[in-house]
């Protein structure tokens, strides 16, 4: 009797195959209310057009998928430095997006002052080093365990503090990256496959290498390294990290110093193909549904979750936009990201949190 | 101690209140706020108009003392392109007093409108803003000279027509508008909708979030399948670099692409590299340092270290449309001098200043202009003029003009605005109906 009052009520939405079987019941739902009121035009449109388009010219399709790869790699790339200061300082690095544009700006206005361009990088990054470290020791080392929204907050002011230092120093016009100085390649190869013709900019075969080398890198030294098992276990507590004695303050510079390089990456990528101006913070915010849909924590997830978003949005936009006059790039990734949360609400790699009550 | 320290601020105090006042009693003058975005996203486009704005309303002070003996003080209000913060600057500007204001934004501008009806303070929206605010009847406080994003659509036509040879070829054709997905961006479309309709060819609607203003790659990709004739590009700030760029990168032929006048800066092209030569944008402004007035830019406020604008930089294209949004002040000041015989005017001066404001080409000959900007007239029912602008086309380093200057197509714009400010008065309500009286045109 007593064990039957104390158990829980099941619930039922909890379980993989009842959420399956609501959600088809919606869309089998919409499906009728839509034969209704039109047989065919709508349904035509969603479900067969597009995919006769994608047989009918295939090499639009592979170059689809191609535009998809790189903007997810490099959206992988962006959400890896979110991931890693999420798993060292338990925050949403606000700041990663004007982190970008302030490392971008950094280089071309040394470059523009007359260094030589690789000297420039590397000065570049000793700039990015020198403010991970302001930004422990000004912001970070002041606040150490105090609860993450206060440390999520200092974030915006980093934010702020950047864009106003940012602009005093170099200034609000666009400016061009340095592309060609840095032995980036240009122009397009042109492939004749699958009856048409798909052309890959070499930029972006570039933009790929580059960030995939650098994910597996990152991936690696955290994985494998003592620096890396030492940020998994600050990732776990402050304070049980300190009692071991880990260096706090350490793991904090490298992580935001390698979120500085990751942003440097990051800058140079985008601005190669616009430009180099104050619009590139938005850019870094297209790793927020990134970073729903792998989970905050998890290297792995932003990879993935950085192809899926890439690639889901270029044929989500390419294929089914027109039909309510495009542009829905912008909000699909976000629904791409909640279609996964329904299943998996901790993200696709995101560590399940289990908080008694 | 104490009571020294007192003194001295005290002192310091009195000091700086003098200070504060001397200019103000030195000389007569007239305030004039300017909203500008020199930070953010936009601010690639925002930096070059408002060093224009600033320079020519310097040289004027400075060659001949203000307007009539009034000094122009110009004051900037920084928005960021963010109608929220524009609505602060406006609200800071009629603290101020200015006599006119300036919203710079198609968003701040719909924001002001129904302010300014209220406060009585007019708007000189410079061909940007509510299309159908031209209409002086329904909208006695707005100027939009010397034409609106309707007459250029009705331009973008005609150049596709020019281009095919007729405007009878223009059925079957496609033009393709990539446009910015806010009210600026959205503004051609329900011309270009009339004239697809009329002359039977075919218009795709390209949108472009501001959150992927660099990030076009799936656009291109329609466009790339869609195969439109012409693109008329609407957009502004980051996005114009990037469309230009991803233009070339697609194969898209430079010379079909054409963008409204915003999209038509130096910046914007320059991005496109070589690739970008022949990418071809409207304008009423030419390039360059040619004109009188220009020139006396140069020596009495570039020469003289009085600039912020670097040397090269003076001429270029949205630096010149600057320079035209402060001619326009300050031949509206002349003009209510005039018409009122005060020298220190109001802002209700500069409202029938601006509403009998006829720039003929004898008067821009005059004040250094003739030949290099359009003439426009703006009168009591019409507030936009729907000047002639013409197609300029990017040679690889500067702006050159191609082609005669166009006049819009009046007879399908002019409906259309006078039935879109009815709608816009009707859905407004209790919108006041005009009571200021018609200038005879100067």
């Amino acid at each position: 009797m007593s064990d039957i009052a104390t158990r829980p009520a099941p619930n039922l939405l909890a379980s993989p195959l009842v959420k399956t079987g609501l959600i088809l019941a919606a869309i089998v739902a919409v499906l009728a209310v839509g034969i209704r009121l039109d047989s065919s035009n709508t349904l035509y449109a969603i479900f067969v057009d597009p995919f006769q388009q994608m047989v009918q010219a295939p090499d639009l399709l592979v170059q689809t998928v191609w535009e998809g790869l790189v903007s997810g790699v490099l959206y992988a790339l962006i959400a890896l430095g979110f991931v890693l200061i999420f798993k060292a300082s338990g925050v949403f690095n606000f700041a990663q997006g004007i982190m970008v544009v302030f490392a971008a700006l950094t280089l071309v206005g040394l470059y523009e002052k007359g260094v030589p361009a690789f000297l420039a990088v590397v000065i570049t990054l000793g700039v990015m080093f020198a403010l991970a470290v302001t930004i422990e020791r000004v912001v970070l080392r002041p606040l150490v365990n105090q609860p993450d929204i206060i440390l999520f907050m200092a974030t915006f002011g980093i934010t702020y503090f950047l864009i106003g230092f940012g602009e005093a120093l170099f200034g609000g016009n666009p400016k061009q990256m340095i592309a060609e100085q840095l032995y980036l390649p240009k122009g397009a190869i042109d492939l004749q496959i699958l009856g048409g013709l798909v052309s890959l900019q070499k930029i972006d075969i570039a933009a790929a290498l580059i960030a995939s080398l650098m994910i597996a890198a990152l991936a690696a030294f955290f994985q494998y390294t003592r620096i890396g098992r030492a940020l998994r276990a600050v990732a776990d507590s402050h304070k049980a990290a300190l009692s071991v004695g880990i260096s706090l303050n350490q793991i904090w510079v490298i992580v935001w110093f390698t979120a500085g390089i990751v942003a440097l990456i990051t800058g140079i990528m985008w601005g190669a193909r616009s430009d180099v101006s104050f619009a590139l913070e938005i850019v870094a915010l297209k790793a927020l549904p990134v970073l729903i849909l792998g989970g905050f924590t998890s290297i792995p997830g932003a990879i993935v979750g950085g192809l899926i978003i890439g690639i889901g949005e270029k044929l989500g936009e390419f294929y089914w936009g027109p039909l309510i006059g495009g542009g829905i790039e912008s909000w699909l990734a976000y629904f791409i990201a909640l279609g996964f949360l329904l299943f998996r609400p901790q993200g696709l790699f995101g560590d399940k949190i289990i908080e008694r009550i | 101690m104490k009571t020294s320290n007192l003194l001295k601020g005290a002192a310091l105090g009195a000091l700086f209140a003098a200070g504060a006042l001397a200019p103000a009693m030195a000389q007569d003058s007239v305030y004039f706020a300017n909203n500008a975005y020199r930070t953010g996203p936009f601010s690639g486009s925002g930096i070059p108009i408002g060093d224009g704005m600033r320079d020519y309303i310097t040289m004027i002070n400075e060659r001949d003392g203000g307007v009539n003996g009034v000094k122009v003080i110009y004051e900037e209000c920084e928005t960021g392109y963010d109608t929220k913060k524009s609505i602060e600057c406006y609200e800071q500007a009629k603290s101020k007093n200015t006599i006119v204001y300036s919203p710079w934004s198609t968003g701040a501008t719909l924001a002001a409108i129904p302010r300014a009806h209220v406060d009585k303070i007019p708007i000189l929206s410079m061909a940007y803003g509510l299309s159908s605010s031209a209409d002086g009847t329904n909208f006695p406080w707005v100027f939009i000279p010397p034409f609106t994003y309707w007459d250029g659509a009705s331009v973008m036509v005609k150049h596709m027509a020019a281009e095919l040879g007729g405007m009878d070829k223009l059925k079957g054709k496609k033009l393709g508008l990539i446009h910015l997905d806010a009210p600026f961006g959205k503004e051609p479309i329900p011309v270009l909708e009339n004239l697809a309709k009329k002359y039977g060819f075919e218009l795709k609607l390209y949108p472009v979030a501001a959150a992927d203003m660099q990030n076009q790659g799936s656009l291109w990709l329609s466009i790339r399948r869609d195969r439109p004739d012409f693109l008329y590009n609407q957009g502004w700030g980051a996005m114009n670099p990037t469309a230009v760029k991803e233009a070339a990168k697609n194969n898209f032929p430079m010379n079909k692409l054409v963008g409204v006048w915003w999209a038509g800066g130096d910046d914007d092209a320059r991005a496109g590299g070589e690739q970008a030569k022949g990418y071809k944008s409207l304008s009423w402004t030419l390039a360059g340092t040619d004109a009188p007035a220009m020139q006396d830019i140069l020596k009495h406020v570039v020469d003289k270290g009085k600039s912020t604008t670097p040397k090269e930089k003076v001429g270029e294209a949205l630096y010149n449309r600057g320079v035209y949004n402060a001619m326009l002040v300050v031949e509206g000041i002349r003009n209510a001098q005039k018409l009122t015989g005060k020298k220190v005017i109001n802002a209700e001066d500069m409202r029938r200043g601006l509403e009998s404001l006829n720039l003929t080409e004898a008067r821009l000959k005059e004040i250094g202009l003739g030949g290099f900007v359009t003439p426009t007239t703006i009168s009591c029912t019409d507030h936009s003029g729907h000047s002639k602008m013409f197609v300029s086309e990017w040679d690889g380093t500067k702006w050159t003009k191609k082609g005669d200057w166009v006049e819009p197509m009046k007879d399908e714009v002019r409906p259309l605005i006078e039935s879109n400010a009815k709608d816009y008065v009707e859905k407004a309500g209790n919108w006041p109906k005009r009571t200021e009286s018609c200038e005879k045109s100067s």
